[in-house]
């Protein structure tokens, strides 16, 4: 069993690959709390037309596949804007708008579900609605939502992989060129897919740490 | 006006049949993995101590690979153990993989809320086990399990779009074939976009209305709206 | 001459939400250390009375004063009169994510500008005065009703405001908690803090307040000192209420 001789030889390709991927899973993460944290004010204080447009943006990104978004701005809208941007950044950029769709949700229902009396007792002390969101509402509504939130990263690993079909240098294209390079599939892919579950337990675990690092009493995180 | 002569007499056909592939795929999916999540949440509650491990990895396993990587093991992997599956049935038991293993972890979830007392209730009238889950855990726990079991048939919907990935002209391939030969990358993918935007929002309202009708007082989820099944 | 003696004037407030008339026209004026409790059945728009003064309900018709300048009608300046008008509520609504002392302290940074340093100074001292220092680093959810009830307390007190608005402060609270947080309140009104209270604790209206309103029907009914409610005949309508909810005054 050659197997041990092929990842030490492709095992910088490998490591690449791993970069690839954590990278394109990073990214999403800080465009969707970005992107998705804005779009859940806005759904919750917003007038109308604001909540409109950010529910379109939900109904559009959740509702369609990552191919189709993949295949929908790589080949079409990015060119058609004239710009030739590389796979990965395209990538990225897809998984993250997405992303804000998803986590967005998450975002607004643990601002919902803090009382009105805290932004009551914020108005009462001289806050402006903008303070008070700022000091009381988001604090406590990034710690309600973290748990959830934390659970967006094993379903943005796993579509991180569909980017192979753009082309992106991530795990599952590495993978895919060391099979039809050395004709062994089944190991490789094998090894592959355990690479991914290892990500998946290693970066689950740093976001339990998280969870931990800012717990507060009276806000059950569910941190194992 | 191009564009729309371009969409209805040569985009609209093609996606049309690749539409159909795709409501194939998922007709064929859904119920072999509904049953697969079944026998797989009623094992990891109910099994004995390796057949719940063993389920445990399983499902694992799947939800830990990416589901591309899984079709690509069943297609482009397989044969090298002599077994060779075309891209529709790899595609097929991919789905299914994948679909039964998420919604195992919500059927499982669900029987967890049944109250004990149900099971104790059931087995003092006579019932064996196996007839208590069957009679009574699974119709209820099954009830609690609907929004996240029709998100898990949402979801299939949009990822059986990866089908494409072994060479299945399912809607997206349809779409990706004609706007190769034709350059029209934006306007194709925004209708193909549109499609599955109608098949998953008509999917969200048929959920809605299964959850009403399903309801029973005292056990009921509070109305959800659309984006919440999104 | 009128006006500096008064702190606190309310004109005719008017407040309806929907189609029930909350508030129907009521009229008051406050001297500085004055102490004055509202009474009267529930739903008769004492709460929303007080929220009427700081304005976190609007009033439909009427003006508010502070120091001879309207509250009412005054923009985005309502958050300069909000830190001069404190508020306790019945369910505390401390800052859930916030030790005790951060609950303090908050405003102090954030809305006064005040240096960190010391606004802790300060969050301590108010939480000294409450009797909660030794709380200081402690989180809402770790204390009991009475306990976040005076914390809240200090965080009005921070703002070093010229009068604090009382919201039932104490009927979330079992008897023996009541009594801690009324034992601060007290202690405020010896001080000299002016407090507009809505309580139903008669014991506490009686011995504290400066003067009683009772309310009924969205206006002021009777209104008076504590002495003169306990003889005068003006006070039938109150007495006849009391009666009813505590049995005091029967014998």
């Amino acid at each position: 069993m050659d197997l041990i001789d092929i990842l030490i030889e492709w095992f910088p390709y490998l490591i690449s690959g791993i970069f690839a991927t954590l990278g394109l899973v990073a990214s999403a993460l800080v465009i969707g709390v970005l992107v998705g944290l804005p779009m859940a004010l806005g759904q919750v204080y917003g007038k109308f037309p604001v909540r409109a447009v950010v529910g379109i943006y939900v109904w559009f990104f959740r509702g369609l596949p990552v191919l189709v978004l993949l295949f929908l701005f790589y080949f079409g809208i990015f060119p058609g804007l004239g710009l030739d941007l590389p796979a990965f950044f395209v990538g990225a950029t897809v998984l993250g708008l997405r992303g804000a769709a998803y986590q967005s949700q998450i975002f607004r229902g643990a601002i919902q579900s803090i009382s009105e009396g805290q932004m009551i007792a914020a108005r009462s002390l001289g806050m402006t609605r903008l303070q008070g969101i700022r000091n009381v509402i988001l604090p406590q509504a990034v710690r309600i939502a973290l748990p959830g939130w934390s659970n967006e990263y094993p379903n943005i690993l796993t579509d991180s992989a569909i980017c192979y079909a753009i082309g992106v240098a991530e795990l599952l294209t590495r993978t895919s060129q060391i099979v039809s390079q050395t004709y062994v599939t089944m190991p490789i892919y094998l090894v592959c897919a355990g690479i991914f579950i290892l990500l998946n337990y290693a970066g689950l675990r740093v976001l339990h740490e998280i969870e931990k690092k800012i717990e507060v009493p009276g806000f059950g995180t569910g941190a194992a | 006006m191009e564009t729309i002569q371009f969409i209805s007499t040569i985009l609209m056909p093609a996606l049309l049949e690749g539409l159909v592939i795709t409501i194939e795929l998922v007709l064929i999916t859904a119920p072999i993995g509904f049953l697969l999540g079944i026998l797989l949440a009623v094992e990891r509650v109910y099994g004995s101590r390796p057949v719940v491990l063993l389920c445990k990895i399983v499902v694992g396993f799947i939800k830990g690979t990416p589901l591309l990587l899984m079709l690509f093991i069943l297609y482009f992997g397989l044969p090298s153990i002599g077994i060779v599956l075309s891209g529709f049935s790899a595609s097929v038991v991919g789905f299914v993989m994948c679909n039964g293993a998420y919604s195992s972890e919500y059927i499982r979830g669900a029987m967890g809320s049944v109250k004990e007392g149900q099971m104790i209730a059931a087995q003092a009238l006579g019932m064996t086990r196996m007839q208590a889950v069957r009679l009574i855990i699974l119709p209820q726990a099954l009830r609690r399990a609907i929004p996240g079991l029709s998100n898990e048939f949402i979801y299939l919907i949009k990822y059986s779009s990866l089908a494409y990935m072994l060479t299945v002209i399912e809607l997206t391939g349809a779409g990706k074939l004609v706007a190769t030969k034709y350059f029209t990358y934006t306007e194709t993918f925004i209708v193909v976009g549109m499609l599955y935007l109608v098949l998953v929002t008509i999917t969200t309202i048929a959920v809605m209305l299964l959850e009403r009708k399903l309801a029973v007082p005292g056990m009921t989820t509070a109305g959800r709206s659309a984006l919440d099944i999104l | 001459m009128a006006d500096e003696e008064y702190i606190l004037r309310v004109e005719n407030i008017h407040k309806s939400f929907g189609e029930l008339e909350v508030l129907r026209g009521v009229t008051f004026d406050v001297k500085k250390g004055e102490t004055i409790c509202f009474i009267g059945p529930s739903g008769t728009g004492k709460s929303t009375l007080l929220r009427c003064i700081n304005q976190l309900n609007k009033p439909d018709d009427g003006h508010v004063w502070l120091h001879g300048e309207e509250v009412t009608n005054s923009g985005n300046r309502i958050n300069y009169f909000r830190q001069r008008i404190g508020m306790v509520f019945q369910n505390f609504f401390l800052f859930d994510h916030l030790t005790a002392l951060k609950n303090v302290e908050i405003a102090l940074i954030k809305v006064r500008g005040m240096d960190p340093k010391e606004a802790r100074e300060k969050a301590l001292y108010e939480l000294r005065q409450v009797g909660m220092e030794k709380w200081a680093e402690h989180y809402p959810a770790e204390l009991s009703g009475g306990q976040a009830q005076r914390v809240s307390i200090a965080r009005a007190l921070a703002m070093d405001p010229d009068v604090i608005l009382f919201d039932e402060p104490t009927s979330a609270l079992d008897p023996e908690l009541t009594r801690e947080v009324l034992e601060v309140m007290k202690l405020l009104a010896e001080q000299g803090m002016t407090m507009l209270v809505v309580t139903h604790e008669m014991g506490f209206a009686c011995s504290v307040a400066t003067r009683i309103m009772f309310m009924e029907h969205g206006i002021i009914q009777e209104q008076g000192s504590p002495d003169q409610m306990m003889s005068d005949q003006t006070f039938e309508r109150c007495k006849n209420f009391i009666g009813k909810v505590t049995g005091y005054g029967t014998d």
